[in-house]
């Protein structure tokens, strides 16, 4: 026997459950993932070396480093310093500053694509550089790099995985429990793994309605 | 733009190594346990990348110019691998491939699920270079009477290749980090190494900070590497192209 129904059913009601939490780390993750991104975005374009070149090591640091050993980092290191982090807060911090990163190169790239005639209207009309960013350059910076950052959003929730080393109790953590209870793991696992198949395909798609849809309205 | 980068990365990398040295007592006492945690994880990167790479060419080239039952299975195989986490995928054949009758060792296992999995998304980056590749190329090939083998083989892939070295480096980088997951399924890597250590001394910050380092440093071997590797390729392809 390869695979069990019955015992497949009783397990999918649990395992729904669980997946509440791994949309809930996704989003929130994503969330701080595209705030971060487009701070450490704007700190790199800062003429200032002291502002840029940190912002630039920093965000190579944590694009060079394993996610996993980001979590345990933030989960295990920052009691030491007092803070004390839920293992899901710790979990959405560390996805929402690994991904972070990774926008931040992708609104870089729409930041500069942004014509410098634009930068120079916004001097020649004396708008603050708080001004200039929030209503002529972002405005123009974000829409183009949408689908990119739609991008990062599957491959966070791809991801989500992870956060069961520190026990989080989403999908993959449950799953395990699940299997080492009964000892069948074909049916929890296999059932995951679907999950994000059909998640992230159906999200793809969606990343690519997105994508037309903004080429059309943008052009 | 990217010296930048490194030269940022550097600072980073000696400030740390500086701080572990200066500060941390008992820094010696982590490192040979360390040292050999490395070292697997090296070795599982290595193998992953290296079976990333063929499965990559030969999922790509099978899915533009294999016959349909084949192209199908290859794009499953993409869009599967693609489609799911890594660490499901680790689990996945760690876990229920056993209930199929075939166990693997971890560390097979290990190699076996990174190399799947970034093999998947190399098989995109292959794909994107060959078509990258200019249209004006394939015709030449066929003005010569060459057989498509013949012209992938001569024409289109030493060109193609160049193009997609510098994803690949990324791929590489992605498949390092990823073998951090491997400690989940018992290999006494690095990530291992280190949750291990941090069990029994409790002495996390000095731990997961060379634990950092170690990773950055591999990741930046990488990067050094691959850069030297594009410009052998681009003067093999200039000498190539003088003849």
């Amino acid at each position: 026997m390869f695979w069990n129904w019955d015992y497949t059913w009783e397990i999918v009601p649990i395992l729904a459950e669980a997946s509440i939490v791994t949309i809930e780390a996704t989003v929130l993750g994503f969330i701080l993932a595209a705030v971060v991104g487009l701070l450490l975005a704007i700190l790199r374009m800062s003429p200032r070396q002291w502002v840029s070149l940190p912002a630039a090591g920093f965000v190579e640091f944590i694009r060079s480093t394993p996610l996993l050993i980001q979590i345990f980092f933030i989960f295990f290191v920052l009691p030491e310093f007092g803070i004390t982090l839920g293992a899901l807060t710790a979990g959405v911090l560390a996805l929402g500053l690994h991904y972070g990163s990774y926008c931040s190169e992708v609104y870089r790239a729409g930041l500069e694509n942004v014509p410098r005639g634009q930068w120079e209207a916004s001097t020649a009309l004396n708008l603050s550089p708080y001004h200039t960013f929030r209503d002529i350059i972002i405005p123009q910076a974000v829409p183009p790099v949408v689908p990119a950052l739609g991008n990062y959003f599957v491959a966070l929730f791809k991801e989500t995985p992870l956060l069961s080393a520190i026990a989080v109790l989403e999908l993959m953590q449950t799953a395990k429990i699940l299997g080492s209870e009964t000892f069948r793991y074909t049916e929890p696992i296999t059932l995951v793994g679907l999950y994000f198949l059909v998640f992230s395909l159906v999200a793809a798609a969606l990343v690519r309605r997105l994508e037309y849809w903004l080429k059309q309205r943008w052009r | 733009m990217q010296t930048r980068g490194i030269i940022a990365v550097c600072v980073i990398l000696s400030f740390t190594a500086g701080l572990a040295v200066a500060s941390f007592a008992g820094f010696r006492e982590f490192l040979p346990g360390l040292l050999e945690g490395a070292r697997l994880t090296v070795l599982i990167t290595v193998m992953g990348c290296a079976l990333a790479v063929a499965m990559a060419f030969v999922a790509a080239l099978t899915r533009m110019y294999g016959p349909a039952p084949l192209r199908w299975l290859a794009i499953s195989y993409i869009e599967l691998f693609r489609g799911t986490s890594a660490l499901v995928q680790l689990f996945w054949l760690f876990f229920v491939l056993p209930h199929f009758g075939l166990t693997l060792e971890p560390l097979t296992v290990a190699v076996v699920a990174l190399g799947l999995n970034v093999g998947a998304y190399g098989a995109e980056v292959v794909r994107g270079a060959v078509d990258a590749v200019p249209r004006g190329q394939w015709e030449a090939t066929i003005a010569l009477n060459m057989s498509r083998m013949e012209a992938l083989k001569r024409v289109i892939l030493p060109q193609a290749v160049l193009a997609m070295i510098p994803p690949w480096g990324n791929l590489f980088i992605e498949l390092m980090k990823a073998t951090a997951l491997v400690s989940l399924i018992t290999i006494s890597d690095l990530a291992f190494k280190a949750s291990q250590m941090n069990q029994t001394t409790y002495r996390t910050l000095e731990i997961f900070s060379i634990v950092l380092v170690f990773y950055l440093a591999i990741a930046l071997l990488i990067t050094i590497g691959m850069r030297a590797l594009e410009r052998l390729a681009a003067r093999g392809l200039a000498r190539g192209r003088a003849h």
